[in-house]
This record gives C-alpha cells, structure tokens and sequence, in this order.
C-alpha cells in the first residue's frame, strides 16, 4: 500500500465536505447583494460584539488565571489535588450541563440572589447578556488556562528556587524575574487559543446572550437560518466569520502553542515567597473566588438532578429517544473521527520515520484542525445551501451533524493518538519491515495490543464530546430529531428548571458511562488476554 | 558473498561513500567513532535506508532495490528487537510467519531454535519477564529459524555486563559456524572484533579508512583516525 493511500482518503473526505460547503457559500454570495449586506450596520454591530466579548472573556480568564497559577504553585494545601481534577471536569462535561449549573447559581432565581434576598438586599439581574457570556466563557476557559500556566511555573527548575532564596528575592522580585518569563513562553499562544474559543463560542452565547443585543457571528448565523431563513445574511455572516477566524488562526500559528496538558498533580519547590502573610491572604482570597466561580455551579448540577420531577420526566418517550439519537451521533462521529485521525496518521508517520520529511508530516497533521478555520457553523451552513436544492436538508440532519461533530473530534483524535503512534513506530518499525510484517497483520498483531489503549481515549473523549455537544444539532434538530443537551437547552429555554436539571443530570451521567465503558471496556479486553498467556507458563 | 560497490548515502552534511566484500561464512567487524556512520552502512545493506547511488550485491543477486524483509538479510538491534506483548514463542514464530500462522511443525522449530540459544521452557513468558541477554537471545533464536544467510548485529550487546557480552559474543559464533551464517558486526569496542571477527574494517567520516585481519588492523599504527579511536595515538589530538 502506497503511504499516501490512508492520508488521501482522509483528506478527499475533509476537502470535500469543507471544499463543497465554501464553494456553495461563494456561489451564493455571487447571487446575492453581498455588498448591500455587508453594508448593514447590524452586521458590523454583530462583528464589534463578537470581537468585544472575545477580547473580554480572554483578559477575565487570563487574568483570573495568573494569579490562580501562581497561588497554586506556592501553596499546597488540603483538597488542593481533588480542586485540580475538579477544575479539569469544566473542560469535559457538557457545555449546556454546565450552563444549567451556571443559570443554577447566577440566574434570577439562583443561589447568589437567593443570599442576596437572605441578606436583606434586593436581587438582582445580572446574568443575561455580557455579564451572562463572561461568567460562562471564563468558567469554561479560566481553569484551563490556570492548569497550562501552573505547568509553566513548575517547569521552573528548582535551582531558581535556591538562588532566589540565596539573594533574598521578594515576592514581586520573584515574579518579574522568575515566574513571569516561565509564563510569557506560554501565555500567548494559550490566550490566542481562549480568544479564538470565545470568538466561536456558541452555546454560551446562545443561551446566556439572552437577546439580539449580545449576538456573535456564529449565534448571528443560527438565527438567520433557523428563525429569518435570510439566506443571503447567513452566507455573508458565515463567510465574515470565515474571514476573521482564519485571520486569527495565521495568528495563532504564530505564536508558540501550548505544550501536551498533562492531568498529574505537580510538586511544590520550597520557594521563598511563601511565609509571608499578605501574600498568603491574597492567595487564599484567589483560590477561594475561582473555587467559587467554577465548583457552584457544577454543585448545582450535582444536586439539582434529585428533584420530584425526576420520575415523570425519565418515564418521557420523548427523552429515551433523544438518548438513543444522542448515542447513535456520538458513536458514529466518534469512529468516523477515530477512522480519519488514524488514516491521517498512519500517512504522517511514514512521512516521518521513513522519508524523514518531518515539515510535511506536521502539516498532514495540521489539516485535522481545518475545523478551526472553518468553524462548524460555517461549514453546516454551506452544506445547508448545497444540499438545499436536492433533498429535505432537514432530513439529513442526522448525517450532517455526524460530519460536522466527526470533524470537530478530529483535532482532539490526532492529539492523543499521535503521540503514540510515533512512538510506537519509533520501538517497532523497523523490526516490522525486517520481518515482513505490514498490512492488516501488522495492524493486527502490532498496532492493535499496543495501541489499544490511546485508541480507546480518543474514542472516548471524541463520543464523549459529541454526546454532549449542542452546536450545529440546534439547526437540524427537530420534534423527532433532538438529542440530549438539544432537550436540556429547550427546557431552558421554557424555564422548565426542574426538567433541565434532570436533563442535565441524566446527560452527565451518560457522558460518564460512555467514557467509562469506551475506556476500559478496551483497556481490560487487553489485560486479560496478556493474563492468559502470561498464566500458560 | 556480499558486494557493497560505490554505495553513497547524505546525511545532513555528510557524504558517505562504502565500498565492502564479506566471504561466505566469515565474520567481519564494522569499528569507528559514532556518527562515523557504521550504523548507516547497517541500515543500507539492511534496506532501511536507500542510497543515493550504488550497488548492493547479496549471494549474486543485486537487491538494492528490495524492501528490507526481501532482503536475504537479518538484523539484531541494540534494542526493541522484541514485541513487548507477544511471547517468547510468537516473537521466534514471527520469524517463520510473519502473520503468526504456526502449525504443529512450525511450533516444534520455534522450541529447537530456542533450545539452540540455550532458552528452554521459557516459551510462554513475556519478553518484560526476561533478563536483557535472554531477551537478545530470543532475537538470536527468531534470526535462526528466518534461515537468511547473512546475519548484521547493530551493537546488539553492548547493554549488556562485560562478561554477560562475551558470552553472547560466543554463542554467535557457534552459531556462525553450525549453520553456515554470514556475519557483520557493528560495534564501538575492539574486544568485540578481537573476540569473534577473523577481519576488521574501520569507519570514520562516511569511509572505511582500513580493513584486514583483525589483529593487524588493531596493532597497526595506520591511519591517524584508527590511533585516534584506539587511544593509542602518541600526539593526542594534534594530528586530526
């Protein structure tokens, strides 16, 4: 088999869907007044908020983060490990559950008003709008980019540690001289990356923009379609959005990207800024308000699932439906991603292990993040217009947002299984083409054991990503086509509280099983052959 | 039995030219510093890297061309010779059946060859459960039972205890002579070619400088690069 056979099927496939769905949004443009369109101050009123709330959302998170980072790195205390793995649950469980969470404690009738009432004060409304999109973008982005930034600081060799010790540096000496370059390495590319998950930011903005005053070009562009059926508004705001993202992603490429985040818990380096007590109160003021921002509202969602409603709402045809739908999606774009990811990767490895063409490996890799150029909004939109002539478009909403959730797992799928891949290839490659072994065996009595377990990671965080996703589903779903997070947004919507938390619980809970079952169900299939051969001796 | 002629390979900056010739049935030592590029002629004679021009000959037959497991050749690396999650048994057996379909007698072969390295009743364990010199062993076994003639050894026990090595060094030579191999050794030590490689060939800079017997190469005083590598140049470095 030739090497660029995997990789071209792969591609064809991506250029294709992405190719097929620019090309309708140009022919369309051509037929419309593009330039009348472009012309409407809503247009560039959308595009001003779009890239406020951005720039906004990204110096909140970050400058929560650095702060945060840095209290962590010099202080260790109890629950400090548990606080961690419970930060890094913001970056997995589901948009629209942890939005539940966040409307649990910030909306009208939430927690915070609830004390405010308590306390004799009157509450307030703050949570709707910019203030709503803020709190949801940093809970989200904040704790990730505290994790890469916390990892920069303990890179920081301990040798720094003792010379500042030495020559008695104080604590802003120790930042400006030791934790602030450790940082600078990262925090570009980190804060490119937050702007340019705000900027196509959708859910959130969706449901806590709460009106056509707080509208980005990606929730712009759902409701042209999905509510005005303004064709020409839709091409033109996808194709501005288009325009901006891949601007900003040249950007990104620029800076220095985040290096792999890993889940361990770092040491603490005796530091010598750490006796002193304004410094210590500050720090616990800083972990104490970011605890709050992120652990309320995934409490909500922890103890709001337990309500009276639960039965009724669980006996609903209805949601077992949109459970089977939301599996059926999950599975599906979880293995097309999985069968993409592995097929672009099996061309990048031979192009770096045996042609040593290292630059044109990186780049193959590179097109699995075509998704962040083309942002899914965009490319469902064009695939809206090109299939529109030929069939119900609403139809085949199942298979689209197969695609476009397939699509949008890919990055995540080369990230964890590149790694392994290559090393892999690095142990055993040239053992394999010295005895012969290619091909399906080697997929078989090679690839397979060894790569099981990266495989099953990235099928499961890729299903488990879809299963909780509520993107393009939002402008396919129907009354006979909804998944989960898609029913949690509409009993949100309805201010069916008591439904959405059982939602949101039942759709947490699934998550958990799926990435459970998908992750060891492979990994102990693989122990236990190992035990019994290991058991014939 | 092996006709290396004109054979030029680029790597980074460094033009290598090889010219070679191994008899059947000898053992022939490839010594020099690293980055001389012993490893490299190993790999193009091996098939893993292809030359920019030249010619490979193996028992007549011009295999230049060839992918590595067409070549009658095999090689023993210094390390990840074995597949960590297959047994002892199916790492010898990939050498009969690269898909692993064994029968009864194919089995049987794996059990001899394993009797012939001196690994018996370990079949069924893991190559984790081994000592790095058995683990070389079974690679030793699985090149036994490929029945290829000509055998290359990329350094492949200088991981392993002084005496542990020389023993290893030993047992290929037995198995040189038994079955007839062809053998050409790469390594960093002159113990190693004193010890089992009747001639000696040297490496530096992408050349072979010099080859002969293998006492006479290493008694020699030619050339400077050699004195060099033995430490036993009388000028240190001022003559490079």
């Amino acid at each position: 088999m030739p090497w660029w056979l995997p990789a071209s099927f792969a591609l064809s496939l991506i250029l294709l869907l992405v190719g097929g769905a620019l090309l309708a949004l140009g022919l369309t443009a051509g037929g419309l007044d593009l330039f009348d369109n472009l012309g409407q101050p809503y247009l560039w009123r959308v595009v001003w908020f779009t890239l406020w709330q951005a720039a906004l959302s990204t110096f909140l998170s970050v400058g929560l983060a650095v702060p945060l980072a840095r209290a962590l790195a010099r202080r260790q205390f109890l629950g400090r490990g548990l606080m961690l793995r419970l930060f890094s649950l913001s970056l997995v469980i589901p948009v629209i559950v942890a939005i539940f969470g966040i409307v649990a404690v910030h909306g009208r009738r939430g927690w915070v008003n609830d004390g405010l009432e308590l306390l004799g004060f009157s509450g307030t409304h703050y949570l709707y709008g910019l203030g709503g999109i803020l709190i949801g973008h940093t809970f989200f982005n904040m704790p990730f980019v505290a994790r890469v930034l916390l990892q920069a600081l303990e890179g920081v060799p301990p040798e720094s540690w003792r010379v500042a010790s030495q020559y008695g540096l104080r604590s802003r000496d120790v930042f400006r001289l030791i934790e602030w370059p450790a940082l600078r390495t990262v925090l570009p590319g980190v804060a490119g990356l937050v702007f340019m998950l705000c900027f196509t930011s959708f859910a959130v903005v969706l449901t806590l923009g709460g009106g056509p005053k707080a509208t980005t070009l990606e929730v712009a562009v759902y409701q042209a379609l999905r509510f005005d059926f303004d064709l020409g508004r839709a091409v033109t705001l996808a194709l501005v959005q288009l325009i901006f993202c891949g601007g900003i992603v040249l950007a990104l490429l620029r800076l220095s990207l985040p290096g792999s985040l890993n889940l361990t818990e770092g040491r603490v380096y005796e530091r010598p800024d750490r006796a002193g007590w304004t410094g210590r109160l500050w720090d616990g003021a800083v972990i104490v308000f970011a605890m709050l921002l992120v652990l309320l509202p995934l409490a909500a969602v922890a103890l709001a699932g337990f309500n009276p409603t639960a039965a009724s709402v669980l006996a609903e045809p209805r949601v077992w439906r949109a459970v089977w739908q939301s599996l059926v999606i999950a599975l599906s774009s979880a293995s097309l991603a999985l069968l993409l990811g592995g097929a672009l990767l099996i061309s990048s490895r031979i192009l770096r292990h045996r042609l040593l063409r290292f630059r044109a490996a990186a780049r193959l890799e590179l097109s699995a993040s075509l998704i962040l150029v083309v942002p899914p909004f965009v490319l469902a939109t064009g695939l809206f217009v090109l299939l529109r002539p030929f069939a119900d478009v609403f139809a085949l909403g199942l298979p689209l947002v197969i695609l476009v959730n397939a699509l949008m797992a890919l990055p995540f799928v080369v990230r964890f299984l590149g790694g392994p891949m290559m090393e892999e290839a690095q142990k055993h490659d040239r053992l394999c083409q010295s005895l012969g072994i290619a091909g399906w065996t080697r997929l078989r009595l090679i690839e397979w054991p060894n790569l099981r377990r990266p495989v099953a990671l990235a099928l499961a965080v890729a299903a488990t990503l879809s299963l909780g996703d509520l993107g393009v589903i939002a402008l396919f779903g129907s009354q006979d086509f909804a998944t989960l997070p898609l029913l949690l947004y509409r009993a949100m919507g309805g201010f069916r509280m008591a439904e959405a938390a059982v939602i949101a619980a039942l759709l947490s809970l699934l998550c958990l099983l799926l990435f459970l079952a998908i992750e060891f169900g492979l990994g102990r299939l693989c122990f236990h052959a190992r035990q019994r051969r290991v058991g014939h001796a | 039995m092996l006709e290396v002629s004109d054979l030029t390979f680029r790597y980074e900056d460094l033009t290598m030219v090889f010219d070679l010739s191994v008899v059947r049935g000898e053992c022939l030592a490839l010594l020099g510093p690293s980055g001389g590029g012993k490893s490299t002629l190993l790999n193009l004679i091996a098939g893993f890297e292809k030359p920019l021009s030249g010619r490979i000959m193996i028992d007549g037959r011009d295999v230049t061309a060839l992918s590595p497991a067409e070549r009658p050749v095999t090689s023993l690396f210094q390390e990840h010779n074995l597949f960590a999650h297959l047994s002892v048994a199916q790492n010898v057996g990939l050498g009969l059946d690269p898909g692993l379909r064994l029968g009864p007698a194919e089995r049987e072969t794996v059990r001899q060859a394993l009797v012939r390295v001196e690994l018996t009743d370990l079949e069924h364990r893991l190559p984790a459960q081994l000592s790095g010199g058995q683990r070389q062993r079974v690679a030793l076994a699985r090149s036994l039972v490929r029945r290829r003639p000509l055998l290359l050894l990329d350094e492949p026990f200088s991981a392993l205890d002084p005496g542990l090595r020389l023993g290893m060094l030993d047992l290929v030579d037995r198995l040189r002579r038994e079955q007839g191999l062809t053998v050409v050794l790469v390594s960093h030590n002159p113990q190693d070619a004193l010890r089992i490689a009747a001639r000696t060939a040297f490496l530096s800079e992408g050349r072979i400088l010099a080859q002969g017997p293998t006492e006479n190469l290493l008694s020699g005083t030619e050339p400077a690069a050699l004195r060099m590598f033995l430490g036993t140049s009388q000028s240190g470095s001022g003559d490079g």
